[in-house]
């Protein structure tokens, strides 16, 4: 009785994880990539020519407040691409689908490029608008940290031989550092205070920005994300196409033996 | 499970296991430091509590390695593997072991150094009790530190790009509560989350410590 239960539930969701089947995987993300890079075009090259060129320079920014456009999508990829790291990994584990392993893999490599250009805009920024580079401020604070756990997550993927005991150990990584990343996020607020303001994308409306800088970055937010998916489905294809040609070599080793 | 935490005990102390080495480091740091900042006592009693912290913290990652590593070498993790006490159970007494011989002689080493740094009255228990109830924290990251990285070549340098940033909470806390206790500003919010840290990790990382050594006993 539990059995079959069990079975029902399993085939409802049959069609979803077949995705995940590497070979099906391969041919729908093959058709889909050239839509994906097609919005990504449409909407990241838009909303940054209509960010850089056609909206005022607002008062007391300058011109430098522009870098908007590029530091805030790049800030918010950097924290979804750990998202979306942690829930590959758990597919991986609970699941076993390689094609998870491998995107989480390929999701960390964006994550960590996105977060580096997120530290580097906003030191730029950071200099005309506060006068330095770098300050101990929480924010910036939690994306060296967010950077620290990308570095360890990577350097162990390089660091183990057999690919399945790295996706293991980096999945188990994966989980137990976000929990610890999130609490570094929220205890940096205890240690300082900080020079970023308060939340100004929210829905709420007295301290969002002004409509004409919110509508280029709305579009350039969007446009990051398709480019993230693009990214990541390059990634996590390159990934699976090694993994062939190792096991195509593999098994030519084995018939010259 | 006695058996085996009194073994590891035995083991640190006698088999040049390195017991005292990690207070030596932490000496030494303490030292250096005002070598490095200078000696006037203002200026050191500011930064004591912190500096007492990081040099524990880091005479704590000294020894991280031993806690896997020789047994996996010669094999008595497989047998621990097959024992009869499941793997959580004895990756917890490991993590026991190295803090009876690691974090607690810290603790009790911290007030005595602080002198050196000239450490305000009050600092002196704060710095033992915050160490005292983090140091327990550290022991067992680093214990599931250790085990992610027990079947590399190499892994001590990956051991600790992998741990540190896990300290972050528990040194962040740990020391802020000794600084804010020092300064007489209220202390109570981070050092109940000092021990929150502490008893999540013991409660939790257990459980991934084992999962990280069954996967690479497999």
């Amino acid at each position: 009785m539990e059995d079959t239960r069990v079975r029902q539930k399993n085939d409802r969701w049959n069609w979803f994880w077949a995705w995940a089947n590497p070979v099906k995987f391969m041919s729908w993300t093959g058709k889909a990539l050239p839509w994906f890079i097609g919005l990504t075009v449409i909407t990241v090259i838009p909303g940054l020519i209509w960010g850089f060129f056609f909206t005022p320079a607002a008062d007391g920014f300058q011109e430098s407040v522009k870098i908007i456009y590029v530091h805030v999508p790049s800030a918010t990829m950097a924290i979804q691409a750990w998202g979306m790291m942690v829930v590959a990994s758990l597919i991986w584990l609970i699941r076993r689908h390689h094609v998870g392993a491998l995107a989480a893999k390929g999701a960390a490599l964006v994550g960590l490029t996105m977060t580096v250009i997120a530290l580097i805009t906003g030191a730029i920024w950071g200099e005309p608008m506060w006068g330095t580079y770098w300050a101990w401020d929480p924010r910036l604070t939690s994306f060296l940290i967010l950077f620290l756990f990308y570095i360890g997550y990577m350097a162990l993927w390089a660091a183990i031989e057999d690919p399945d005991t790295a996706a293991d150990l980096t999945s188990v990584l994966a989980v137990v550092g976000s929990v610890f990343a999130f609490l570094s996020r929220y205890a940096v607020n205890f240690w300082n205070q900080g020079l970023h303001q308060g939340a100004s994308l929210s829905l709420d409306q007295e301290e969002n920005v002004a409509d004409v800088y919110w509508q280029p970055l709305v579009l350039t937010l969007v446009g990051f994300g398709f480019l993230f998916v693009v990214l990541v489905l390059i990634r996590t294809r390159t990934e699976l196409r090694r993994r062939r040609l190792r096991a195509i070599e593999l098994r030519e080793r084995m018939q010259d033996a | 499970m006695i058996a085996l935490l009194v073994r590891d005990l035995r083991l640190t102390f006698r088999a040049g296991g390195g017991f005292g080495l990690g207070l030596a480091f932490f000496l030494i740091v303490t030292v250096l430091v005002p070598f490095g900042v200078g000696p006037e006592s203002a200026l050191l009693a500011r930064i004591a509590p912190g500096i007492l912290w990081v040099g524990a913290l880091l005479a704590c990652l000294l020894s991280l390695d031993r806690i896997f590593q020789l047994d996996f070498e010669d094999g008595s993790l497989d047998i621990l593997a097959t024992a009869p006490i499941p793997m959580e159970g004895a990756v917890a007494m490991k993590a026991l072991a190295h803090w009876l011989t690691t974090g607690l002689p810290l603790t009790l080493a911290a007030p005595l150094f602080g002198g050196l740094m000239s450490l305000p009255g009050q600092g002196y228990l704060w710095v033992f009790l915050t160490l005292l109830i983090g140091t327990p924290a550290l022991s067992m990251i680093g214990t599931f530190g250790a085990a992610l990285t027990v079947g590399l070549k190499r892994g001590g340098l990956l051991l600790s790009l992998l741990v540190l940033p896990l300290y972050i909470p528990t040194l962040l806390f740990g020391a802020e509560t000794a600084r804010r206790a020092i300064q007489g500003v209220d202390y109570a919010q981070t050092f109940a989350i000092l021990a929150g840290v502490t008893a999540g990790s013991l409660a939790l990382l257990p459980f991934a410590a084992a999962a990280a050594i069954r996967i690479n006993l497999r």
